[in-house]
């Protein structure tokens, strides 16, 4: 059964915004669905809101969609495109709720479109839990008792007939949204409403919770002949009640006897034909009895998922690709296995060897969240180690993971436990939080038996006994005087159970490069074994190699020019999918320069770590020894660190500097070493906010003197802002300097030193922040690659604020100067490829406020606006090229400018934290971005919004509630509200302000903490009455109204603009709307590609 | 933690694995045999129990073995026939509901010696390129356990039957349809899904029964089982095999399905390496649909040498036959596992084909279970 020639053109639906619970992984199937689709000789139109993804780039479809994922501008999409099929299994929930939508509304059949992959009925049947339910107990599967409720009456009574405690899970959700386990009647209550908030059809599960279990997860692909297959088995470390996208979990299973693994794969395939996935990738979860053996069905995701790419990349079987072809008509046993080339497509991969993926939270930068894991995905990113045994594979995840970790322990940060009594740090590990295997650890080390370890937190003994050998390791380590005192044997069997260099030179008090030069003079060195589905049993050429310590390597090195690039790691809030596009396109462009590129990651959900994005993939993490591992098996010529976010840079100053590709490490240094930077400002005359920096708290106190409050505080060598403040007065200030020294928010990353101090500036208000993106060679050129105004005022991070290309208000003077400046920071810095400069503006004065010379985060953004591949340019310029020789050839095009403004948005986690305060400030905390493409900057403006799950309302209220300052800046914008027959209503005071200046209220609300029975905004907002909300915050102290206003904004899903400046780029998307439709236009079409 | 005692593993082509003894300690301190490896991920007590792996010395690839125990339920024979065990690492505890017992326990109880830390992958690319071979493990010198591999005979043409087939016929089930079973290492669940699935009364007898004793069992159907070694060293199973087909229906598994090949004029070959693991895709030719199959044989029926059958079941990945049909004769029979164990189970079907055949051939609605239930 070949492919299907029926149809011809295919619309493939991404998954927007990275958020939690769907990051990159999206990007990486997608990519590869594209891939496969136009090989096959498809017309693929792609939309995706998404500019950071890899997928979007012009090249990956035929027609590319940067455009809402909304079903109304995905019928006007239709409506030009013609599709004959959607493809909507590879976009996560977002692709598959949004699918559902076209098909219920008729919008698929009006248009002729056939669903492909999963039809409409097994969607529906999979993702409706009560239909699932019913589905398993017809083919004979367990599920956990359980009932459905429509309203918090129901949800008791089901409760009250199961029986605390009792699992809350909302129908048609995404990683775990609005579940969790209430105990008692109280916390039910509570959990309930948020549940049915949570649901977009209202209807929640009320179920027998099974916490404690163990869970498993296997990753089924079906072909339309029924041929089914397993990929992987996934065990969860963390049992039952820690959803998957927040646990420790491990492939292949490790504790299932053949007998059960079996039963439970025959009940996946059970699962997948009833649910009646025709092709593709499904994921089946199960629990298990750890007494009896009990299994039952949790859920099925009849799509690709978050663990379809943890599966592909865990076992070399890419999942998306084959889903993909499958989808469009082949069968299992017409595709050959990418890996083996020989053999085919229809078996299932065997490995040998054990992957643990670790994830990663952001609580520090949500405070007022509970750092508490449960059933909702809070995790915004991951890392996954590869290792011939589990401990290996596991110390190897930790230290990946770039929490200063060096892996299970002997590192500085467990003498963070010192205090702790065993028996706290016990009651500890019953919780789970991102620490908690730390703490098992730390507890194991004390002497704990593995009963009681057991007994507290329920992970399976296994994984606890084989955190124990690394824990008697250690003891042993520690009776070795040091490393000259090492036998081979010691050596071999320390670095078998994944010690790093980092742990023994900590426990032996020695430095890390005194460990590695006697380690390697004992012949001890790491090998390098291969990802190849098959164990080895059938010859494979893969590129794709993981490193461990046995007796032979399989790496060959070649005779090519090589390049090493390095990632950017697990995705976190200020480093995410940005940075995996420039390190993709910079594969791209070296391999077609004829180099040989080399990817070093641990992040499984990336195309970067996909085995064929470069020539050899290195699935390792990103620390010193590890990377230097790589380096010396490959001998490459170049290392590249700068395009893969603080990560690689980090690394910059102690890989050999002859290696480092572009713009030297003393460069770098430079502009991070704020004295340098200082007086390198000076030298060329370009104005700074006033400032200096400190290390003690006297000193600190007196550049705020001298600058004048309020001052901007941040520590140096971070990213995202992180641990950054404006701070009022000096008793702050000494607060803020206190927490940064100690063990506060950056605790974990390493304190103050005079390497690493403070920096204090003068915080300038109401200034317009610009970011600029540029490149320069090694013969001076510099091209500038965008230059961004964006919409919120200096002093949001520039990863939260929205901003525009081309700038709105800027005059061509500031332009000018902007660009001069840009070229001579470049040229003192002798850059050799990509710098990114931030400023402000303030009354027409110019102030810089940093630059880094590497690739920044708008990099894809501007080359989805302009056009130009900053990030393939910038890696051919490092790697010696100029600008000049790319222009001839091609790759290098001057950018497309007029007839449209792009506009990204900043796409913010707060409704996964409703006890968040939603504000936006100097520290980053958008998890991902929107882009708006149009004709204005209104409309582009309002397509961001509808993006970003804001649409901008065109009938209803608008509340308004401005702090003094914003009051008068604001008027311009509340008019055009109402003018667009919006209705006003106000708190007194703004209300006040707006009738004397002529802007009718409609009605006057109370404050929140204010006597009186008259309504509050709350009511109006829980009511839904409200559709849009302008509060902006009153200082750091007043704010309590103002932040629960705010925060249920977030949880009913109302748009807040916290800045005037928002509020009046609303106002004008909201002018533009009204009166000119939304135009939808590929990237192909606005670029003339 | 006591220091572990350091064992060399050495091929018969002076290759040497560097490892630590687990399992049982001969006293001799050196095991031989054919060094295999096998894929599976699970499964490691019914492959060491498997009696095909007479002879052998099994390489699990996958790194952690005994993760789960041990328990009676997953014994594939009363004992274990396989020479020895070369794993990358030994659980020192098991965690699971089903287990009464570790792998090391096991295998001290059984004496099943192995070697753990091994470069598994390493040997398994050497035996991929190389080609089975004999190989020695053990305590003793590099020089000693070479010569002891050299000096070993491996399974080429060697009875490895002898060793393993039941001395006394027995019978198992009770269902309508009376089977003889040829026991030349047959496994449990083969069994056990014969008195099931096939619904059948089945006597197990051993491999050097005579045609004429099977014949006074008045079998319904004949089944030729698994097991290990060289097909041509079993003339003599061949020859009273030959006199039984198209008198009874008859079923083959395995090394069952290489003497049914044999019996019918056919020929074997051995293969580089065997096919040992459960992930090999297996093109069921009728219907074109694609099964997973537990596998573990090291010989084959070589392409068109038996006239008489049709290819029923092809190998996807390299084209090997798993599966005749007799054109003119009730016979069939299959290289890989039906019974899996361990294994994917969807090639189970053929118990029920088999029950299917001997219905047909005897016409007797009196054999059908709804009848039985009747008495
Ligand atoms: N009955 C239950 N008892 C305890 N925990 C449960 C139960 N059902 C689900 N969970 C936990 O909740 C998590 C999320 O549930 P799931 O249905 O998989 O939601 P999602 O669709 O977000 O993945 C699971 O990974 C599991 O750990
Ligand atoms: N002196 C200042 N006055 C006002 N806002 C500032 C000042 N310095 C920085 N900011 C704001 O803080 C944000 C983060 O600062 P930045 O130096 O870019 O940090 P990062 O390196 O983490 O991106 C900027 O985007 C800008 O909005
Ligand atoms: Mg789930
Ligand atoms: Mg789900």
């Amino acid at each position: 059964m070949p492919k299907r020639t029926d149809i011809q053109r295919i619309l493939l639906i991404g998954s927007g915004p990275i958020i939690i619970g769907q990051a990159c992984e999206f990007d990486y199937s997608g990519t590869q669905a594209c891939r496969v689709l136009k090989e096959e000789g498809f017309f693929v139109i792609l939309a995706n809101s998404n500019p950071a993804t890899i997928m979007t780039d012009p090249s990956f479809a035929d027609r590319t969609y940067i455009e809402p994922l909304d079903a109304a501008i995905l019928e006007a999409i239709i409506a030009r495109e013609r599709p004959d099929a959607l493809l909507p299994t590879v976009g996560g929930q977002t692709a598959l709720n949004l699918a559902m939508e076209l098909s219920q509304s008729g919008i698929l059949e009006k248009y002729g479109v056939e669903m492909i992959g999963a039809n409409a009925i097994a969607i529906e049947t999979a993702e409706n839990r009560e239909q699932f339910k019913a589905a398993m107990e017809e083919i004979g599967l367990a599920v956990p008792k359980s009932g459905f409720a429509y309203n918090l009456d129901e949800a008791m009574l089901v409760a009250e007939s199961i029986g605390f405690p009792i699992i809350i899970r909302p129908s048609y959700i995404l990683g775990g949204a609005g579940t969790g386990i209430a105990h008692d009647a109280t916390q039910l209550r509570k959990l309930a409403v948020e549940g049915l908030a949570a649901s977009p059809i209202g209807e929640i599960l009320v179920e027998c919770s099974i916490a404690g279990w163990k869970e498993y997860e296997l990753e089924v692909i079906r072909d339309k002949a029924d041929n089914c297959v397993i990929i992987c088995s996934i065990e969860n470390v963390d049992p039952m009640g820690v959803h998957t996208g927040d646990s420790i979990t491990v492939a292949p299973a490790q504790t299932l006897s053949d007998v059960e693994y079996q039963k439970m794969r025959d009940a996946a395939f059970a699962c997948i034909r009833r649910i009646g996935v025709d092709t593709g990738g499904s994921n089946v979860q199960f629990a298990i009895n750890p007494a009896n053996g009990d299994m039952v069905v949790i859920e099925m995701n009849p799509r690709v998922s978050r663990s379809s790419a943890l599966a592909s990349k865990a076992t070399g079987f890419p999942i998306a690709k084959i889903a993909a072809r499958l989808a469009v008509g082949y069968t299992l046993d017409e595709i050959p296995n990418d890996i083996t080339k020989t053999t085919l497509a229809s078996f299932e991969p065997v490995i040998d060897y054990v992957v643990t993926k670790v994830p990663r939270w952001a609580f520090e930068k949500l405070p007022g969240s509970s750092g508490v894991l449960g059933t909702r995905m809070q995790s915004v990113g991951e890392v996954m180690a590869i290792g011939r045994t589990f401990p290996e594979s596991l110390q190897k995840a930790l230290r990946s993971l770039e929490l200063g970790r060096y892996g299970l322990n002997a590192d500085p940060a467990e003498e963070n436990y010192a205090f702790l009594s065993t028996e706290e740090l016990l009651a500890r590990t019953a919780i789970a939080t991102p620490d908690r295997l730390f703490l098992v650890g730390e507890v194991l080390r004390r002497g704990v038996s593995i009963e009681e370890v057991y007994a507290a937190n329920w992970i399976d003994p296994w994984f606890l006994d084989q955190m124990l050998l690394i824990i008697e390791q250690r003891h042993e380590l520690e009776r070795v005087v040091g490393p000259s005192e090492m036998s081979k044997a010691q050596w071999r069997r320390a670095k078998r159970l994944g010690f790093s260099d980092a742990q023994l030179a900590y426990i032996w008090r020695c430095s890390e490069s005194e460990v590695r030069s006697i380690r390697t003079g004992m012949g001890v060195t790491a090998v390098f074994k291969t990802v190849d589905t098959c164990a080895a049993e059938f010859d494979s050429s893969t590129p794709y190699h993981y490193s461990t310590y046995e007796d032979s390597t399989e790496v060959v090195p070649s005779d090519n020019r090589k390049v090493v690039i390095l990632g950017s790691g697990p995705n976190r809030i200020g480093q995410g999918i940005e940075f995996d596009y420039c390190c993709v396109h910079a594969s791209y462009a070296l391999r077609a320069a004829g180099f040989d590129t080399i990817m070093i990651n641990c992040n499984p959900e990336t195309v970067s770590t996909d085995y064929d994005t470069s020539d050899r993939l290195y699935f390792e993490p990103l620390t010193y020894e590890d990377v230097m591992n790589v380096i010396e098996a490959e001998k490459p010529e170049f290392v590249i660190v700068s395009l893969g976010g603080q990560t690689p840079l980090k690394l910059a100053g102690i890989l050999p500097a002859e290696l480092i590709a572009g713009t030297s490490p003393a460069s770098i240094d430079a502009a991070e070493d704020r004295e340098l930077w200082n007086q390198l400002c000076i030298e060329l005359g370009i104005e700074q906010p006033p400032g200096g920096t400190a290390v003690e708290v006297p000193a600190a106190l007196a550049i705020a003197e001298r600058v004048g409050y309020p001052v901007l505080i941040r520590p140096s060598y971070v990213l995202g802002g992180r641990a950054m403040q404006i701070i009022h007065d000096a008793a702050g200030l000494t607060k803020a300097m206190a927490d940064l020294a100690t063990d506060g928010s950056l605790g974990k990353e390493g304190g103050l030193s005079a390497e690493r101090p403070v920096l204090i500036d003068r915080f300038l208000d109401d200034a317009t922040e610009v970011d600029v993106d540029a490149i320069r060679d090694a013969v001076g050129e510099v091209v500038i690659g965008g230059i961004m105004e964006h919409v919120e005022q200096a002093g949001v991070h520039s990863g939260d604020s929205a901003c525009a290309i081309p700038p709105q208000t800027l005059s061509p003077q500031i332009i000018a100067e902007l660009e001069l400046h840009t070229r001579a920071i470049a040229k003192k810095l002798d850059v050799r490829g990509l710098i990114n400069v931030q400023y402000a503006v303030k009354d027409g004065a110019v102030y810089v406020l940093e630059a880094n010379p590497r690739a920044s985060r708008t990099v894809p953004f501007v080359a989805k606006a302009t056009g130009v591949p900053l990030a393939m340019v910038a890696s051919r310029v490092m790697t010696g090229s100029t600008l000049a020789e790319l222009r001839d050839e091609g790759l290098l095009s001057a950018p497309v400018t007029g007839g449209h403004v792009s506009v990204k948005e900043a796409v913010l986690p707060f409704s996964r934290f409703p006890e968040v305060d939603p504000v936006l400030g100097p520290e980053m905390r958008s998890t991902g971005e929107v882009m708006g493409i149009d004709r204005t900057f209104g409309l582009a403006f309002a397509k961001s919004q509808l993006a970003a799950s804001n649409r901008l309302p065109s009938s209803g209220k608008v509340f308004v509630s401005l702090a003094d300052r914003d009051k008068a800046g604001a008027v311009s914008a509340v008019r055009a509200f109402a003018r667009n027959g919006l209705e006003i209503v106000a708190t007194a005071g703004t209300a006040r302000f707006l009738e004397e200046r002529n802007v009718a209220v409609a009605q006057v609300l109370r404050k929140i903490s204010e006597d009186g029975d008259e309504e509050t905004a709350l009511d109006l907002i829980r009511r839904s009455e409200i559709k849009l909300v302008v509060n902006t915050p009153r200082g750091s102290s007043a704010s309590t109204d103002g932040a629960e206003i705010r925060r249920a904004c977030t949880v009913n899903k109302i748009p807040v603009m916290t800045t005037v400046a928002s509020a009046i780029a609303a106002a004008s998307g909201i002018d533009e709307w009204s009166s000119q439709p939304f135009e939808v236009k590929s990237l192909q079409e606005y670029l003339g590609l | 933690m006591t220091a572990p005692t350091p064992s060399l593993l050495v091929l018969a082509d002076g290759s040497s694995y560097e490892g630590e003894a687990v399992g049982y300690l001969p006293y001799s301190g050196i095991s031989t045999g054919e060094v295999v490896f096998n894929t599976v991920l699970s499964g490691y007590q019914e492959v060491i129990t498997d009696p095909s792996y007479a002879g052998q010395i099994i390489t699990f690839t996958y790194p952690h073995i005994g993760n789960y125990g041990t328990t009676a339920d997953d014994d594939e024979a009363l004992q274990p026939y396989c020479r020895g065990v070369i794993m990358r690492e030994m659980a020192r505890r098991h965690s699971n509901w089903r287990a009464d017992g570790d792998l090391q326990a096991f295998m001290e109880n059984w004496n099943v010696a192995a070697i753990s830390g091994i470069d598994t992958r390493r040997l398994t690319r050497h035996l991929r390129e190389s080609g089975a071979m004999n190989g020695a493990f053990g305590t003793v010198s590099y020089d000693e356990l070479l010569a002891a591999a050299k000096a070993e005979k491996g399974t080429n043409g060697v009875d490895l039957v002898e060793f393993v087939t039941t001395r006394q016929p027995f019978t198992i089930g009770d269902g309508p349809l009376r089977v003889v079973a040829y026991d030349f290492g047959i496994k449990r669940s083969i069994v056990a899904y014969l008195a099931s699935i096939t619904d059948a009364t089945v006597t197990v007898v051993p491999g050097f029964t005579s045609a004429n004793d099977v014949r006074a069992y008045d079998p319904h159907g004949l089944f030729l089982s698994n097991g290990p070694g060289d097909p041509d060293v079993y003339g003599y199973a061949t020859q009273e095999i030959k006199q039984l087909l198209g008198e009874v229906p008859v079923f083959g598994i395995c090394l069952g399905h290489q003497l049914m090949a044999a019996a019918l004029g056919g020929s074997t070959f051995k293969l580089p390496f065997g096919h040992h693991g459960g992930n090999h895709p297996v093109r069921h030719v009728p219907t074109g649909r694609v099964e997973i199959t537990s596998q573990n044989h090291n010989f084959a029926v070589v392409p068109d040498s038996v006239p008489r059958a049709d290819v029923t079941h092809v190998n996807l990945n390299d084209g090997v036959i798993e599966g005749l049909s007799c054109l003119d004769i009730p016979a069939f029979s299959v290289q890989h596992h039906p019974e899996a164990a361990p294994g994917p189970h969807e090639s189970q079907y053929l118990f029920e084909e088999f029950r299917q055949l001997m219905l047909k051939f005897h016409g007797d609605a009196s054999l059908s279970p709804t009848a039985k239930a009747g008495v």
